[in-house]
């Protein structure tokens, strides 16, 4: 779900590349050291999984939502995202021939195309971002947390690698709340099921201090990540909460929560947003650094990642800012309160997969919509409903229509997929985003009048 | 290619009364059932539920109706609901929806939503913005099946269920009322029993086009009721003048919650099928066999087993152990069944994913199939009619699919 290995938006060095829109791209920007620390990060991730097997250390393939990557750390255990893989292929358009892939084997065009793409790649080697074929996991470890689609994914991976499943039912908020019974719950799965099947692939049991350190590491990553979402509340904001979110959530959402890694990227990222609204300085776009705040967006649903940066720079040339999103909440949701918590580990590990965006309501999504955009005080808030996501997408229309009601702000919808091209309509959602935002401009022009 | 059952009783025929009455029920979107249950039982409360499967008993033992909800059909227009949900999301959402607005849902007191999928979870939600006077639940079936776990869960969920329809008006739970409700069910699925094995013997007998509309009746009826009107049907059925068909026995697979309209079984049947097991109305065949009570065992405990160590290899289901598919390989070959049509909801994301694995099962089985999408109000069967006859004569004619 969130980026692990992406490109650069801002690549070094003229001659210009054409962009994926054809328009010739302006000089970037140097790269800031946090985005140099997270692409080392998971470059030596990734050859850690390379050296996998030869130093015999376990894979977990698992999923974002409700991941329970400290544990799986504290075990020695490397960790794999086919949410991930998927989301990566997109970008490095190998999307399409992955999905072709898996529907010539009987994958109904319907269904969600992150599993397709995964099973596609599958089918074509598992060649991962570097290049290199990716370990089989030892342990599928599925959290099943916001999504249905999860717990067929990996009775589907299942079959093509033969290996132990640990499953963790996380119970839904249908009233938007964790009751007691549900917290419970999931420790009580956590401790004696989810917990002795990773020790029994690990072959050593669960060092609880050392899961309790990591759970510190996370909690202060999350008072970081945390800074800077709430950095948007300045003007100009001076960061993208949504397209330049997803670089932000790489670490967190994946392989890094809990280690020092990840809380020196997060220390290091809030200290150069913190530069930024020093300088007045909006945030960086696919073509170099955003002059001008025009409008103020909050944005529901997941991006599209076959065309990534078209897609964001239909917001970024118009000087639109994306201020708060939800996608970028969907593997933890820390800026209402919670925190991973070292001395209730258990406990807080259940309230985390409890606690992911799509394990809420909708009444609750609205909620949760509704104090970002008075927050950060955005002019209009976007839904991108993707057609691949039931979690994310059944229901959309009416938040859409909840939220114009609360709020008084206009609502736009947009519709594309995750991972199949054949679903992103350039012209048609351009045409879209355009007359939105020109409807925003008028409402203002209406407002000063 | 073969002529058509004998389906959808004429006058002549000893079951026709039953049919009719069934289909009436079937047909009935302003639940004119339910609210003739209401008159005869003052305030007590009638509860709907969407497929796939809530505890009937439970809301039996506590005095309720349980109301199983399959959406509009073929019988209503999509207005309203299509405002709501996006053309790439399944049917039966919209119709739910278009039913509660035009006031269809009015006889019911409350609905269930269970955990069966990200639609119908999200469905819960829609529901609470759209109707935020009425009640309104969702029911987490536990994918943990250790009783210390998932049981434990599923009791407390129940529990809360009784508790919060207690706050409603509906009669505490009583041990021997949910003991004698389980009962009820055990015998009421005894006799759904009956009409299943009557049809596997015989299908020329009972079509499956009537054995949907006999079963789908009880979603509207007293326990009891189903089951007089059930074993009727079945006594009639066994009486009725029979033409036996060069028919392939075949079993239809993935119907999940959306159901095909009628005319879409009829079809296959026309097409030169006998449809001699299914999985329509996939809830009656959630617990595989009667709920067990011991007779120290406390019901509700009872209830809560049955689902944990009784549950059928649904989509809705997390299967964790064994072979994807193995269970319909048996079902195939304990109804001497020829072959597998596929018959999933368009954009039903359950069904639709378990279906690569159980045609992967089925393909090492040497088992022939067939597939194709339907959405609750399709209404063209042409298409349909000659891929199923298709696959119908390629079975006759060499025993698999070409």
């Amino acid at each position: 779900m969130s980026l692990q290995t992406v490109k650069n938006p801002h690549p070094p060095g003229p001659p210009l590349p054409k962009g994926e829109g054809g328009a010739r791209r302006p000089p970037p920007a140097a790269k800031d050291a946090s985005q140099e620390r997270q692409k080392r990060m998971i470059a030596e991730h990734f050859q850690r999984l390379e050296r996998a097997r030869e130093e015999g250390r376990k894979v977990v393939y698992t999923f974002v939502p409700g991941n329970l990557t400290e544990i799986v750390g504290a075990l020695g255990m490397l960790p794999v995202l086919p949410e991930i893989n998927a989301l990566q292929s997109g970008m490095r358009k190998k999307s399409a021939g992955y999905i072709a892939e898996a529907e010539k084997a009987g994958h109904s065009e319907d269904v969600c195309t992150y599993v397709k793409c995964d099973l596609g790649m599958l089918r074509s080697g598992n060649v991962g971002p570097t290049g290199t074929r990716l370990p089989e996991p030892d342990l599928l470890l599925l959290s099943y947390t916001g999504c249905f689609t999860f717990m067929k994914w990996f009775e589907l991976l299942r079959q093509e690698y033969h290996c132990p499943v640990a499953m963790l039912h996380v119970p839904y908020q249908a009233e938007g709340k964790i009751s007691p019974e549900m917290r419970q719950y999931v420790v009580d799965q956590l401790r004696d099921k989810v917990i002795p099947m990773m020790e029994g692939i690990a072959g050593r049991k669960l060092d609880l201090g050392e899961l309790s350190r990591r759970l510190e590491l996370s909690r202060r990553a999350e008072d970081d990540l945390v800074a800077v979402w709430e950095s948007a509340r300045h003007r100009p904001s001076p960061i993208d909460g949504y397209f330049g979110g997803v670089y932000y959530i790489g670490p967190i959402f994946s392989a890094f929560r809990g280690t020092e890694d990840a809380a020196a990227y997060y220390r290091e990222l809030r200290q150069e947003v913190e530069a930024r609204v020093a300088r007045g300085e909006g945030p960086m776009t696919p073509d170099g650094p955003l002059a001008e705040e025009r409008f103020r967006l909050v944005v529901e649903g997941p991006p599209n990642w076959t065309h990534f940066n078209d897609f964001w720079r239909m917001f970024s040339r118009e000087s639109a800012v994306v201020v708060a999103s939800t996608y970028t909440r969907v593997g933890g949701l820390y800026d209402t309160g919670f925190r991973h918590d070292g001395e209730r580990p258990l406990e807080s590990l259940a309230e985390y997969c409890l606690g992911c965006y799509t394990n809420l309501s909708l009444p609750a999504r609205i909620d949760l919509l509704q104090r970002y955009v008075e927050t950060y005080q955005a002019d209009g808030f976007l839904i991108n409903s993707v057609k691949s996501c039931n979690s994310f997408s059944a229901g959309q229309l009416i938040m859409l229509r909840e939220l114009e009601k609360r709020t008084g702000v206009a609502g736009g919808f947009i519709e594309s997929d995750l991972v199949d091209p054949r679903y992103f309509g350039k012209a048609n959602i351009e045409n879209r985003l355009q007359s939105f935002l020109q409807m925003l401009a008028a409402r203002r022009e209406r407002s000063y009048a | 290619m073969t002529s058509s059952p004998e389906s959808l009783a004429s006058a002549a025929d000893p079951a026709a009364g039953a049919v009719e009455l069934c289909r009436e029920l079937v047909d009935d979107l302003s639940f004119g059932a339910v609210r003739r249950w209401k008159e005869r039982h003052p305030g007590a409360l009638a509860i709907g539920y969407m497929p796939i499967y809530v505890p009937r008993p439970l809301l039996d033992a506590i005095g309720c109706l349980p109301v199983a909800l399959f959406g509009g059909g073929d019988q209503i227009e999509i207005i309203r609901g299509d405002s709501i949900f996006q053309s790439y999301i399944c049917h039966i959402p919209r119709s739910v929806v278009e039913l509660g607005l035009r006031g269809r849902l009015d006889a019911l007191d409350g609905i269930l939503f269970p955990s069966i999928c990200d639609v119908v979870r999200n469905l819960s939600g829609v529901w609470k913005l759209l109707f935020p006077d009425r009640y309104s639940a969702y029911v987490d079936l536990p994918q943990n099946f250790d009783a210390a776990l998932g049981g434990r869960f599923y009791l407390q969920e129940m529990r809360r269920i009784v508790r919060e329809l207690g706050e409603r008006g509906a009669r505490p739970l009583d041990e021997d009322a949910l003991r004698a409700a389980i009962i009820a069910e055990n015998d009421r699925r005894a006799a759904l029993a009956r009409l299943d094995a009557l049809r596997l013997a015989e299908p020329w007998r009972i079509p499956a086009s009537e054995a949907y509309l006999v079963s789908r009746a009880g979603a509207v009826l007293p326990t009891a009721e189903h089951q007089a009107l059930v074993e009727e049907y079945v006594a009639a059925a066994a009486e009725r003048p029979v033409r036996v068909h060069d028919n392939v026995r075949v079993v239809v697979q993935g119907s999940f919650c959306e159901q095909p309209p009628l005319a879409l079984i009829l079809t296959l049947e026309k097409a030169g099928c006998y449809i001699v097991d299914d999985d329509f109305q996939l809830g009656l065949r959630t617990i595989e066999g009667a709920i067990e009570v011991a007779a120290d065992e406390d019901p509700l405990a009872a209830l809560a087993r049955a689902f944990l160590e009784r549950g059928a290899a649904t989509a809705s289901r997390y299967v964790d152990e064994g072979e994807k598919g193995a269970a319909l390989i048996a079902k195939v070959r304990a109804a001497g069944a020829d072959g597998v049509i596929f018959a999933a909801a368009s954009f039903c994301d359950p069904a639709l994913l378990d279906q690569p694995m159980m045609e992967s099962a089925l393909a090492a089985a040497g088992i022939p199939h067939t597939s194709f999408k339907f959405a609750e109000n399709t209404g063209q069967f042409q298409t349909i009619r000659e891929q199923a006859g298709a696959f119908s004569d390629s079975v006759k004619l060499w025993g698999t699919t070409v």
